[in-house]
């Protein structure tokens, strides 16, 4: 029982991430018929912000330290971050140690201006190709954004810790009756399951609520009758491949502190996102965050030590095999609607 | 009636007296001294080409680049630049800072992007296209097998860059192919007896192990190392090399009755796992009694890095690291960081020492013959390149020599300064029969000249 509590708490952080790419992904194609590659890119980017804003944070002032040498025997040099000049120790260290939670704020303007910039500059010319023609000119974006990456940031993975109060873990199994050490959960995985939650109920009642989010519903149902009462709602398609852009950056964000981020993170979720996407019902908002948590805890219970005894390998398939189940079972998914991807 | 001077006369009497000339020195190598053709890639003119088959993309492609470094500055020594690094220490002084035997070297290189296909492609590219007489270079055991493979059948020699995998000099081991970096066995006997004394002999290990050919025989080794001196193994798991969140492996961790996790990971995977584990609480818990404890078999300082304050205080080993203060380390670190501006890594430093190593054999062989340089590496001694007194067996072309074992270092003074030296284990401790069973299944052969 307590390997079954242990395995769903761990899907949830896990399908938290395929959940915010896949809604993303999910309202992009529902909103511009676009099937796009370089969504994970914004992931990764979104992450990068949070490894930027850590660095600027850190920009110091460097002054010889003649007591002390380098490896070279040169006197060392001391770096003190201009935030703990400005503000002290106390208040620099404590900037410098929210530097993931600050950088939310710096994130949402700039993956806004990213995914418009990606939307007008490239994207908009492919509305009207064959869906490869935008799986290949987003895939080669995607390729394109994480070698600019690893140009200025390198291969390797780049630490971004999380604030020292969210390190650790709290031990779940004692709180619920279980013996000691039975089901730990960290800290931050928790705050990030919270924060996904947040994100994926704004960004619904922003859609369910407001007088844009009801345009933007009806344009995703029939974009005709739409553009045909006077609404330009190519402008708000727009905005709404920014939203997205906007959310996966923000999961980006939060997840650098869960695996240190490197160029190819984006990558690493894609395939599962998309297929998240497919799995939930291409276009269905509610569908992607249904079927990213659904597979990430299935995801989850593959990895135990018996269940990969019982049927080796199974870690490395289960997801893909769940696919071709829902999709023999449901072709359009768990949640999909009808006519999506169907004409 | 006088004989006419002919020019094949000359030349049959001008090798008669190399010969004899050769006579005395036929069992030092010299004999290959007039081999500068019947080989593959037999150098012509006045420059000799080396290719440096080294990631140049891919997830490895920062100690690809750090290895780049390293053979770039290994060719400006033997050219005569720079201030010849470890040259001065090397305990061969054949190297004269003029090339090699008088020939200019020049290189090309290739991206093995750490694939196994693509790092032959290049390999094959720069045997072929570019006439490189010697391949080095990689990390990853997966490419120096493959690339090593292909050398053998190409006729050319392979210095190998970071690979650890027992399989390298043991089941896929080649005559043409040669490894300075230690080994997982060594790793394993060189941890052994430090995790004895810190931890104690009443343990239970739980090993989540790369699956790949190098998490096989590292946690092959580890466990036949640890096991020997008491400790238990409760688990093995396997995980894939693709995986980037290893949580659902690690949160079972603490309810099997372990009390230390064995992180067979490497690069990416070691960083990521490494992480998860510290952040689930794992070095906070007291588990049998015990303070729970991670060791990570291989360290990289590049990848300790990706890790930050994750890797404090976590026991591990390596090959070299550049705190030593030998002559050989000094001078390569001082040499390495004047031009580049920091320290150089240990595959770094394995690197610049093959690229010395093949150097020196063919100026000892006095050929460019793949078979004179196997000849001259194979059994050969030295020392001052950075890891004491080494040998190069000759029956497996594994070398020998201490190894680190090296901390996670709780107080760093800076962002080099990650690991410290807690143990440098002699290379007596670390040596295994050729015959070892975890070295077992392949044969050396005999080396293939090529053309």
């Amino acid at each position: 029982m307590d390997a079954f509590i242990l395995q769903i708490l761990n899907g949830l952080d896990k399908g938290s991430a395929y959940a915010l790419i896949a809604l993303g992904l999910t309202l992009i194609f529902g909103t511009l018929g676009v099937v796009n590659f370089a969504h994970g890119a914004l992931f990764m980017i979104g992450a990068f912000v949070a490894v930027t804003v850590s660095r600027i944070l850190s920009i110091s002032m460097v002054v010889e330290d003649p007591t002390k040498t380098d490896f070279l025997g040169n006197p060392a040099k001391i770096s003190t971050p201009y935030v703990e000049e400005w503000f002290g120790p106390t208040i620099g260290a404590g900037i410098l140690d929210w530097a993931v939670p600050i950088s939310i704020i710096i994130a949402i303007p700039i993956m806004i201006v990213i995914g418009v910039i990606m939307e007008r500059g490239l994207i908009q010319h492919f509305y009207k190709r064959p869906h490869a023609d935008q799986i290949l000119v987003t895939f080669g974006l995607a390729i394109v954004l994480q070698e600019v990456i690893k140009y200025f940031y390198g291969a390797n993975p780049i630490p971004t810790p999380a604030p020292a109060a969210f390190i650790g873990s709290f031990d779940f199994g004692a709180m619920i009756g279980f013996d000691p050490n039975t089901i730990i959960y960290p800290y931050w995985r928790l705050v990030y399951f919270a924060f996904s939650a947040i994100i994926i109920a704004v960004v619904f009642a922003f859609l369910q609520f407001t007088t844009f989010g009801m345009v933007v519903r009806a344009g995703m149902a029939d974009r005709e009758t739409v553009g045909l009462l006077g609404i330009n709602i190519d402008k708000r398609f727009t905005m709404m491949f920014g939203l997205a852009a906007a959310v996966a950056g923000l999961a980006g964000v939060m997840y650098a502190p869960i695996n240190s981020p490197n160029y190819h993170m984006g990558m690493d979720f894609l395939v599962l996102s998309f297929i998240v996407v497919v799995v939930g019902g291409m276009g269905s908002l509610g569908g992607a965050v249904l079927a990213g948590f659904l597979l990430g805890i299935l995801e989850s219970f593959a990895s135990m030590s018996a269940v990969i005894e019982l049927i080796p390998g199974i870690n490395q398939v289960i997801i893909y095999l769940v696919a071709i189940i829902i999709l023999l079972t449901r072709p359009r998914g768990l949640l999909g609607r009808k006519g999506v991807m169907e004409d | 009636m006088s004989k006419k001077i002919t020019r094949r006369g000359v030349l049959a009497v001008t090798a008669g007296a190399g010969a004899a000339l050769a006579m005395p020195t036929i069992f030092d190598g010299s004999v290959w001294a007039d081999g500068h053709s019947g080989f593959t890639n037999a150098p012509q003119g006045d420059t000799v080409t080396l290719g440096f088959n080294v990631p140049q993309t891919g997830p490895y492609a920062d100690e690809g680049a750090d290895e780049l470094r390293a053979y770039e500055l290994a060719v400006e020594h033997l050219n005569g630049g720079g201030d010849g690094g470890m040259m001065s220490t090397f305990s061969s002084k054949k190297l004269q800072g003029n090339g090699i035997l008088g020939k200019k070297v020049e290189y090309v290189t290739g991206d093995t992007q750490t694939k196994s296909d693509a790092a032959r492609a290049s390999a094959k590219s720069m045997i072929e296209k570019d006439g490189a007489v010697m391949v080095t270079g990689g990390s990853s055991s997966g490419v120096a097998v493959a690339v090593q493979a292909l050398c053998q059948e190409a006729g050319i020699i392979f210095m190998a860059g970071l690979t650890h995998s027992n399989d390298t000099t043991g089941k896929d081991k080649r005559a043409n192919g040669f490894r300075h970096f230690f080994n997982s066995y060594m790793s394993g006997a060189a941890l052994a007896p430090v995790l004895a004394a810190n931890y104690g002999t009443d343990r239970k290990a739980y090993h989540l192990t790369a699956d790949y050919n190098w998490g096989y025989t590292t946690e092959e080794a580890v466990r036949s190392s640890t096991e020997a001196m008491g400790w238990e193994t409760v688990n093995a798991v396997k995980t894939p090399l693709a995986s980037t969140d290893f949580s659902s492996y690690i949160a079972p961790v603490l309810n099997s009755g372990a009390d230390v996790l064995v992180l067979n990971h490497y690069g990416g995977n070691m960083v990521n796992s490494l992480t998860n584990a510290v952040q689930f609480g794992l070095r906070d818990k007291s588990i049998n009694n015990k303070n729970f404890e991670i060791i990570v078999p291989l360290y990289s300082r590049l990848m300790a890095k990706g890790a930050g304050a994750n890797v404090k205080g976590i026991f591990g080993s390596t090959n070299w690291h550049w705190s030593l203060q030998d002559e050989g380390s000094k001078a390569f670190v001082k040499s390495f960081g004047t031009k580049y501006g920091f320290p150089p890594s240990q595959a770094a430093h394995t690197c610049y020492v093959q690229a010395m190593l093949y150097a020196d054999a063919v100026e000892r062989a006095g050929s460019f013959n793949p078979c004179a340089v196997v000849e001259a590496l194979e059994g050969f001694e030295f020392d001052g390149m950075g890891n004491g007194p080494t040998l190069y067996r000759a029956e497996d072309h594994q070398c020998f020599k201490d190894v680190l074992v090296v901390k996670g270092k709780e107080n760093p003074d800076s962002e080099f300064d990650l690991l410290e030296i807690v143990e440098v284990t002699p290379a007596e401790k670390v040596t295994y029969a050729a015959d070892h069973p975890q070295f077992a299944g392949g044969q050396l052969g005999t080396c293939n000249p090529g053309a």
